[in-house]
């Protein structure tokens, strides 16, 4: 098998302010599948083209942003391989096994603090519900889509401290490649990595800020700009507050736009992008023509898009 | 029921219906004074300390206002609905972040 190791960022845990609120938002809005309620106020979902029994953990508490990124390994074995890596990695913390069933339908997973702050988590096992289709002689989307249907969650970007320690983690102990850069100064000091796993643009990416633990924004996947150009109608048709876009990013290539959840959680649908290989040389952007590869019509940015966080 | 919402360090002054928040007052009537972020009480953009005035407070995350600086007057104008006139400060300078340039690393 060529693609091996960690396949996939396979659910990511909110944090919501109003439980139902956000429901109606991440099942009427965006179009995700609610799959599962527990007794801890959480609420599973997955989007429609994913097999997985979840994807989307909302919980409600006091403050809104992210409680951890789980990441799907291709198996068992891969899972105790990683998990005695990461054990006696430097450059992690808290390292936790949870329990199988503490998710719906999930095998245990481990739980670490990467470098950032952010709680990251592997796991081998998550039921496979499909994705409302036949896997023999399969139609080409599911009737009963919702929103903007989006076909899987994607990735998400996250704010932290320690950026070389975070991206020396995710290279040298978990397997990925830095698909994209953007670097400062005539020192070259990198201030933002995009990481991938698999043949996306980016599975995760991190932009160095003096907090710990922050979440920038959540992304979702949309087959076309059209899409894109129709998730933003729904965007206005519901009054959902707005942050930026349709546009394209240079960055990742993708055409996208920008939104916040009802609890301030910025989330992205988006098209496009490229493939990505992992002999493929690191795409790298500076400082100065920043503005271009983050959105690359405007060659502007937003003061929002930069400092609104959760 | 309209009032008048007074941004002392600014000194913009706008209008709101006692039904909506202070900030899409704001907004809607184009005015400016506090910085829009993501109008949901999360984010804390938004954040102002109230000098007078009564108002309702809605659900915030705790990570941008605490219950003591609610105790306080501090509130995030997205979550803010004004009953008075009402005078407030915007703090948004104090959850600013380094902006991505030549000196946005420590």
């Amino acid at each position: 098998m060529a693609f091996t190791g960690i396949l996939r960022p396979g659910h990511i845990a909110l944090r919501v302010l109003d439980l139902e609120a956000a429901v109606r938002h991440y099942t009427d809005i965006v179009g995700l599948k609610e799959t599962a309620r527990d007794g801890n106020k959480r609420v599973f979902l997955k989007a429609w083209d994913e097999h997985d029994h979840h994807s989307v953990v909302l919980r409600e508490a006091d403050s809104a942003g992210i409680d951890y990124l789980g990441w799907r390994v291709d198996s068992p074995e891969t899972l105790m391989r990683l998990a005695a890596d990461l054990e006696k990695s430097s450059l992690v913390s808290h390292c936790e096994w949870i329990p199988a069933g503490e998710h719906p339908d999930t095998g245990r997973r481990l739980r670490f603090v990467v470098p950032t702050g952010h709680s990251m988590e592997i796991y081998a096992e998550k039921g496979k519900v499909g994705n409302g289709m036949s896997d023999t002689n399969p139609e080409v989307w599911p009737d009963g889509l919702t929103g903007m249907s989006p076909s899987r969650f994607d990735h998400c970007l996250l704010y932290g401290d320690d950026l070389d320690g975070v991206v020396k983690l995710f290279t040298e102990v978990l397997g990925f490649t830095i698909a994209e850069r953007v670097v400062v100064g005539p020192e070259q000091v990198l201030m933002a990595a995009f990481l991938t796993c698999s043949n996306k643009p980016h599975d995760v990416a991190f932009i160095r800020q003096p907090v710990k633990n922050k979440l920038h924004h959540v992304s979702f996947f949309l087959e076309s700009w059209h899409d894109v150009l129709r998730a933003a109608d729904i965007i206005t048709k519901h009054r959902v507050s707005h942050d930026v876009g349709p546009t394209r990013h240079g960055l990742t290539r993708g055409t996208t736009v920008y939104f916040f959840d009802p609890s301030g959680n910025r989330n992205e649908v988006f098209s496009g992008g490229y493939i990505h290989y992992p002999d493929k040389p690191t795409l790298t952007w500076t400082d100065d023509e920043l503005a271009r590869a983050v959105f690359y019509h405007d060659r502007a940015i937003d003061e929002r898009f930069m400092a609104a966080y959760t | 029921m309209r009032v008048e919402i007074v941004i002392e360090n600014t000194g913009a002054r706008f209008f709101c219906e006692t039904e909506r928040s202070l900030l899409a007052a704001m907004e809607n009537r184009r005015c400016s004074g506090i910085p829009i972020g993501c109008r949901n009480g999360g984010c804390g953009m938004c954040k102002i300390k109230v000098l007078s005035g009564r108002y309702i407070s809605g659900k915030w995350s705790r990570a941008c206002v605490s219950e003591s600086e609610e105790a306080q007057g501090f509130a995030l104008a997205c979550r803010t609905v004004p009953l008075t006139d009402l005078r407030v400060v915007a703090l948004a300078k104090t959850r600013q972040i380094h902006p991505i340039n030549s000196k946005g690393v420590d």
